[in-house]
């Protein structure tokens, strides 16, 4: 069963240096319970996306277009009223830093109450606080009746990162957004923090979106992945084939990237260059200046998502024609690609 | 006095590994405490580096892992001068006693030690170009003919000559990196302190990076203390690497012996627990609660409270920080029993 389902969404952002297309058309779909990863380096659009579908980018100088359909319904659509009761009810977030995102003012116990108390109407303090302490349980807080009187100061970072999700969960949650939950903790405190959303996630049954650029969190958390270069997906895959059998030279390019504890190398493969200027954006692929399998057409053209036939999608004319030329036979492009990829 | 000294450089002999390399920074009884005040007014101690000693060999690679707090910055800007160490530590700087340095002579060191920081950003001063803060090493240190040098510099980190005249905010992170290791290198120094030099970056741009430190580490014969939280960029770059844990150094040993026959169940749970990217299915170790405040640190082992393999003389007796083969040294009552 679909529940989100985004179709052509399109982000501008206009400056005075003028118009920055954050997001561009982008689509995907995601099923109850399911997991999708949305990878990406900074600037890539991941973060913007998640924004848009909490309806949290309103703003004079932000274009929006296309369609988030969440449960049968247009969440862009929406009137603000009608957004603020899903918002926080049937679809939460939670943010990077902990320690931003809490109000410094108020007890912990009070901030887990609060989506309570306005998203169940009828609902009495006094229930609404047990609820919130069974919440703290939930999560992992020990001694949850003393910890709900306090502030977030006098939390760890972890802790921070649990009464997040605790709030993010204070209601019926269908669809949690997670954007990039662990960056700031450290790796024994992920650990932590990521298993305790695969159990809340199998409770519960709902779907996360989980925005991250550690491709190794996707890798434990997710079903599907996403990867995200210039505001556009340059591939979308189940997560195992992805690491398996990257098709994007840019997916394969961040893999080969990362230092393995299992692998000795003695240079990494980085990628040349840098993200290019969401202002001055190359022509053709937006990848081509750092691709190593770039030809004319990459530079001249923009590639359009393939669909092959396995279901997977990739933004790469080395998969033209379903990696099949005109005369039938597999393009020579894709030949050498695929032997770079896997040299026999 | 005088014993004191005696035993130190007795404890730091059997602690440097056997070879003909010879060492350029040897550590003993390192320790730093800093003063605090608590929220209520009582003034406490923070030990952030407690007692610890090791060497590292010239031209090697010498990494300190830990989480955040466990004295890893605090120990590389201890060795560099920038906090004085406590009482009874010392510091030999090619066979040269550096634990308490001179002013003048501390601005010799500093040519041939300097520190490369983690956020890029933080580090370089925004009101200047990049020519000036590139210059002012030559002009603290009153050298002449610094401009062919930047220049030179600018090459070696792969930066145009061009961005000279930028200012830091119209570089992109990476090549803000870029500077910041060109500063670090601006003098020829001969070791060089990397604390999370690649944390702040980009994947893609991280591998650049790392590339960059390793081919400069062999074209000027530099010896790097890599300091870094992530132990999968640790593997990469370190030929030693040394596990920290709450001021302590828990485990030593060379890269392949860390990370293949691991033994302290510290260093055990921090690489289960790191989402790796390869199809190896590997047992997950999970510890429990957070680590503890080093101003108030466990009795005996710290680790005992997290510690899944926990036994009683590991909450009243700490362990000693033992040999077990030529290449490990590791504090744990469970490997060294």
């Amino acid at each position: 069963m679909t529940l989100l389902k985004v179709e052509d969404l399109t982000i501008q952002f206009k400056s005075r240096q003028g118009v920055v297309k954050a997001v561009d058309n982008l689509s995907f779909e995601l099923a109850k319970g399911i997991s999708l990863g949305i990878v990406g380096e900074s600037g890539s659009g991941k973060s913007v996306t998640s924004l848009a579908i909490m309806r949290l980018l309103q703003n004079a100088n932000t274009e929006i277009t296309g369609k988030i359909d969440f449960e049968g319904v247009d969440l862009l659509k929406l009137s603000p009223d009608e957004m603020r009761k899903i918002r926080g009810n049937s679809v939460s977030m939670i943010f990077q830093e902990p320690m931003t995102s809490l109000n410094p003012l108020h007890t912990c116990g009070k901030q887990i109450m609060e989506p309570i108390l306005i998203h169940q109407k009828g609902i009495s303090k006094q229930e609404a606080k047990k609820r919130a302490i069974e919440l703290l349980r939930l999560v992992g807080i020990p001694s949850p009746e003393q910890r709900f009187h306090e502030y977030p100061h006098q939390m760890s970072g972890g802790m921070r990162q649990r009464i997040m999700i605790a709030i993010a969960l204070a209601c019926d949650t269908k669809l949690l957004i997670a954007d990039e939950p662990t960056t700031a903790l450290d790796v024994t405190i992920q650990a932590q923090i990521l298993d305790l959303m695969s159990k809340l996630k199998k409770q519960r049954d709902m779907s996360i979106i989980m925005i991250t650029h550690d491709l190794g969190v996707v890798k434990e958390m997710c079903e599907n992945v996403v990867v995200m270069y210039t505001g556009q997906i340059v591939e979308k895959s189940p997560t195992d084939l992805v690491f398996k059998d990257p098709l994007h030279p840019y997916t394969k390019g961040l893999l080969n990237a990362i230092p393995k504890i299992s692998s000795k190398v003695e240079r990494l493969e980085a990628i040349p260059g840098t993200v290019p200027d969401a202002l001055r954006m190359p022509t053709g692929c937006s990848f081509h200046p750092r691709c190593k399998y770039a030809t004319e057409r990459c530079k001249a053209e923009k590639p359009p998502l393939y669909k092959r036939e396995d279901g997977r999608e990739v933004r790469c004319f080395i998969y033209d024609a379903g990696e099949k030329g005109d005369d039938g036979n597999v393009t020579n492009e894709y030949k050498e690609y695929s032997n770079s990829i896997n040299p026999k | 006095m005088m014993e004191m000294s005696q035993t130190n450089i007795k404890s730091t002999a059997t602690l440097s590994i056997q070879s003909e390399v010879e060492n350029i920074l040897e550590v003993s009884h390192l320790k730093k405490t800093f003063q605090i005040k608590s929220p209520d007014g009582k003034k406490g101690l923070l030990k952030a580096v407690d007692d610890v000693s090791f060497t590292i060999k010239k031209g090697e690679t010498f990494s300190l892992v830990g989480e955040s707090g466990c004295g890893k910055s605090t120990l590389g800007r201890t060795l560099l001068g920038l906090y004085p160490p406590d009482r009874g530590s010392k510091i030999l700087f090619n066979n040269e006693d550096i634990t308490n340095i001179s002013k003048t002579n501390r601005k010799n060191f500093a040519r041939k030690a300097q520190l490369i920081f983690q956020d890029p950003s933080a580090c370089l001063n925004p009101r200047r170009t990049i020519k000036q803060i590139l210059m002012e090493p030559f002009k603290i240190h009153k050298i002449k003919n610094g401009e062919a040098k930047i220049t030179e510099l600018m090459d070696m980190v792969g930066l145009p000559s061009r961005f000279l005249d930028r200012y830091p905010h119209e570089m992109s992170g990476g090549q803000k990196q870029r500077v910041g290791i060109a500063r670090a290198l601006a003098l020829d120094p001969e070791l060089v302190v990397c604390d999370e030099p690649v944390s702040a970056l980009d994947v893609s741009i991280q591998a650049q990076v790392i590339n960059l430190l390793e081919d400069l580490q062999k074209q000027l014969n530099l010896t790097y203390l890599f300091i870094s939280h992530d132990l999968s960029v640790v593997h990469h770059i370190s030929d030693r690497v040394a596990v920290m844990y709450l001021g302590k150094i828990v485990e030593l040993a060379t890269r392949d012996e860390l990370y293949e026959n691991t033994q302290h169940p510290y260093t055990k749970a921090l690489l289960s627990s790191i989402p790796d990217v390869s199809g190896e299915v590997r047992e997950k170790i999970i510890l429990t609660g957070d680590v503890p405040s080093p101003s108030n640190p466990p009795s005996g082992c710290r680790f005992h409270t997290r510690c899944p393999a926990v036994m009683d003389i590991c909450r009243t007796k700490e362990p000693e920080f033992k040999q077990t083969n030529s290449n490990h040294f590791v504090a744990c009552h469970l490997c060294t029993k």
